[in-house]
């Protein structure tokens, strides 16, 4: 019996579709698997994991957040960079934070469900809290005081243009951070107005603080992996001096640390170095 | 200083391997023997490796392959939970089941679901991993049959797809992928079958560090311009990209094979100039977008980003900025989508240019085949622009670009722009827009950067959008559906028109198309072309945010 050619056609598809899945798909991937468990290979096969004792404590190509249960940092030990990975370094989540580069506004209400901080609020949260853990000036521009978001809806009188009428905080319900603007004294927002619908022309405002502010860049921004083992050099030595006060090491001895446990740029020109945050709170322990 | 460095190594190590690895290419596509694995899976298939096929034979072949694996993926998606290795996970719906098999299938890699929490070993490896091989094994076939179109003289058979697929797979992608997982599992990556191993944190938090088959996937998913991540976060995760220099082998195994394969072309056609002048297309393109994406980057425009003073937000300390953004621009000037900083939160103009390189057509280099023949159509209408300035009958190669070749070259041209336009159009009037996290000109980015991301079969996202309701499964599931597979029919109905013709012999009044002045006609011919379909959408996206 001769099949039809269509018939056929779709059957030679499926015979090639198993046949390869069987090399690419069972031969291929269980080989490796197979090598992994070679002494040398294993250790990196299984996900490099560190055991301390008995205990698995991490791994070392993994971040891990360094907070108490209420999510406050333990001041003993070098933070890591804010996460977007569920509650925060959690493997079986990792995500990205994902806003852009313009998201200033936040969405006030009181019902948390509903409530939501632009990115720029979150930089300027984490990096007032940053700046009073480490007892340095944590303000950045565009930040206000208090740690939002400094941005302004503001109104013209023929929409894009003319004097201005009206200017309101929107990311504040409190004292605005600047007591007018062009004239025109600023208004606090009120929860659930969205003044972007009502007109106003978003203006974020750049304030007064250096451009190189105290808490460096990765301090206060998310990962893009929310798993990211590293931090800076710069976030590292901002955090030294704490280290050693909370555990009665000389702060060179705290460098000295630092330094074994950064990573350069490989070959020189390959990626940024890197402090390993999980081996280098591992040292500290170790010394104790 | 060191982000300049690690882009020109990448040239220079791309121009180092060009002519060996675009040699062992050819001999893999043309040669006559066959080798004992090949012969055993021809046998099992059933099929004779001498029987050559026409253009719609070898279509109805690509198009019967890729609609068994697509019902195959999507039964095995919809099962998994009854199968080993599921880890405990439930099946998966349909609606994300279909969005999935469809986006393997067609080498985009669109991912409406988390790795880690959607899916089991075995699926992943036997299921999505195979079709990483395969999916780029059919490109690279599609653009051979183009290239025996061009080369042929007055034959009208283009080969056999079930040998090219069988050889590509088993001589080019196994053993190059092999050797990229083994350099992958010294970095660090992971390779097991567990489900994970339990820690207790520094602090005393509990930390799930998973396992799974991630080297061997993770290198087929880069060297086929695939991109679909083990994990949600791709190749951003330590477990896929652990180190700086395995960031470096990344890209390079991204751009490795596109690159390479105009090497083929002009050894196929017998004139490995004509292959110079397509790379050099390929190059001028690709360098000059990668040079302003990490540009964009390093000088860190926008308000967020200067109040932070770098754009670091989605990027991991190891890789730091000109090398994610380095990255981002190999994943989008290819089909492969892989991310290893996250699109979203870059810059405005920085988050722009990938955005750009998709609707390049992704033919700078582009994925693995596909690049070569969407650049080959790009040169076909070039030449024909070219014959209508000096009033000739367009040629390329020998070949006579009539009126056929014309309709069949704009139509393949007209595709991705449609699909990108119509979705973006549909999602807006229906609301669909609304999952979007952004609002604003981001919002539309992240709603067009969807679509020309499935429409273009690359793959990548601006991650802050909800794709995963019934409504963007459907949709974007078609848009890569019809984005791959009307192209490549195209393309094969073109060859088998090139390849009855009898070559013309060239003349003074032929256009030489491997001259500078021809590379830079495509180039121009494709920007335009670009602009001219793009610019409005753009214009209400990416460049209002970056102006405002």
């Amino acid at each position: 019996m001769r099949l039809p050619a269509w018939l056929g056609q779709h059957l030679a598809a499926l015979r090639a579709l198993l046949v390869l899945t069987v090399l690419l798909g069972l031969a291929y991937p269980l080989a490796f698997v197979a090598l992994g468990r070679v002494p040398g290979l294993d250790g990196k096969a299984d996900g490099s994991l560190i055991t301390v004792g008995d205990k698995t404590v991490g791994s070392s190509l993994i971040g891990q957040a360094y907070t108490d249960a209420d999510g406050n940092p333990v001041p003993k030990y070098f933070q890591s960079r804010p996460s977007a990975a569920g509650d925060g370094y959690d493997p079986t989540a990792t995500s990205a934070g994902n806003l852009g580069p313009e998201s200033v506004v936040d969405t006030l209400s009181d019902d948390p469900e509903v409530a939501s901080q632009s990115l720029l609020t979150q930089v300027c949260e984490r990096s007032l809290a940053v700046g009073k853990l480490e007892g340095v000036d944590g303000s950045r521009p565009y930040c206000t005081p208090d740690g939002v978001g400094a941005v302004l809806a503001v109104f013209y009188r023929d929409g894009l243009t003319g004097p201005v009428t009206r200017a309101v905080s929107v990311n504040q319900t409190g004292d605005p951070f600047v007591q007018t603007y062009a004239g025109v004294t600023v208004e606090p927002a009120k929860n659930g107005e969205d003044y972007q619908a009502l007109g106003g022309v978003i203006t974020p405002i750049r304030g007064n603080a250096p451009s190189s502010p105290a808490v460096p860049a990765d301090a206060v921004t998310a990962s893009g992996s929310g798993l990211d083992p590293n931090i800076s050099p710069a976030y590292a030595e901002l955090q030294a001096p704490r280290i050693a006060r909370e555990r009665g090491f000389t702060e060179a001895r705290v460098r000295q640390l630092i330094e074994e446990h950064t990573d350069g740029r490989a070959l020189g020109f390959l990626g940024e170095p890197a402090v390993n945050v999980l081996q280098l709170n591992l040292a500290l322990d170790g010394e104790q | 200083m060191a982000g300049w460095i690690f882009v020109i190594t990448l040239v220079i190590a791309l121009i180092a391997v060009y002519r060996p690895f675009g040699d062992y290419l050819y001999r893999v596509v043309t040669g006559k023997r066959n080798n004992v694995v090949e012969r055993g899976v021809y046998r099992l298939v059933g099929v004779d490796p001498a029987t050559e096929q026409t253009w719609g034979v070898y279509a109805r072949s690509v198009l019967a392959f890729s609609a068994v694996s697509i019902l195959f993926l999507f039964m095995f998606l919809r099962l998994q939970d009854k199968l080993w290795l599921s880890l405990g996970m439930p099946n998966m719906n349909s609606h994300v089941s279909w969005n999935t098999a469809v986006s393997f299938v067609s080498n985009t890699n669109w991912q409406a679901y988390a790795g880690e929490s959607a899916l089991g070993h075995l699926v992943q490896m036997a299921g999505l991993a195979v079709q990483n091989f395969v999916s780029a094994a059919v490109g690279i076939a599609v653009a051979v049959a183009l290239i025996r179109g061009f080369a042929s003289r007055g034959r009208s058979e283009l080969g056999n797809f079930w040998v090219d697929l069988t050889r590509i797979t088993v001589r080019v992608l196994l053993p190059v992928a092999a050797i990229a997982a083994l350099i992958f599992m010294i970095g660090g990556v992971v390779q097991n079958l567990s489900g994970g191993t339990d820690g207790t944190t520094l602090t005393g938090a509990a930390q799930h560090i998973t396992g799974g088959p991630v080297a061997t996937q993770e290198a087929i998913k880069l060297l086929g311009t695939n991109g679909g991540g083990f994990y949600n976060t791709n190749s951003a995760h330590p477990f896929e990209n652990p180190a700086t220099w395995t960031n470096w082998i990344q890209i390079f195994l991204i751009l490795l094979i596109p690159f390479s394969l105009p090497r083929v072309f002009g050894r196929m056609v017998g004139q490995n100039r004509q292959g110079y002048a397509i790379v050099a297309v390929m190059a001028v393109l690709a360098i000059t977008s990668t040079a302003l994406t990490v540009g964009f980057e390093l000088h860190g425009a926008g308000t967020v980003p200067q109040a932070v003073g770098a754009a670091m937000e989605g990027k991991d300390v190891r890789f730091g900025i000109p090398d994610s953004a380095a990255f981002a621009a190999a994943t989008t000037l290819t089909s492969t989508g892989a991310v290893n900083s996250f699109h979203d939160s870059y810059t405005a103009l920085g988050g722009m240019m990938p955005m750009v390189n998709m609707m390049l057509g992704e033919a700078a280099p582009g994925g693995t085949g596909s690049g070569l023949y969407g650049l080959l159509i790009l040169a076909i209408i070039t030449v024909f622009v070219a014959g209508l300035m000096v009033g000739r009958t367009p040629e390329y190669l020998g070949k006579k670009i009539g009126a056929r070749e014309m309709k069949l070259a704009s139509s393949y041209f007209l595709i991705t722009p449609a699909l990108v336009l119509i979705g973006t159009a549909a999602a807006f009037a229906t609301g669909n827009n609304s999952t979007a996290l952004n609002v604003g000109p981001h919002g539309l980015s992240e709603v067009l950067y969807a679509f020309t991301s499935a429409s273009n079969n690359n793959g990548s996202a601006f991650g802050g959008i909800t794709v995963n309701t019934p409504w963007w499964d459907t949709a974007l599931g078609l848009a890569m559906l019809l984005g791959r597979f009307l192209p490549m029919v195209l393309v094969l109905a073109l060859a088998g028109s090139l390849a009855r013709q009898k070559a013309t012999p060239e003349s003074e009044g032929t256009l030489p198309t491997h001259q500078p002045l021809f590379v830079g006609l495509v180039v121009g011919v494709t920007v335009v072309l670009v602009a001219l379909t793009f610019l409005p959408a753009l214009a209400l996206g990416p460049i209002a945010e970056g102006l405002s």
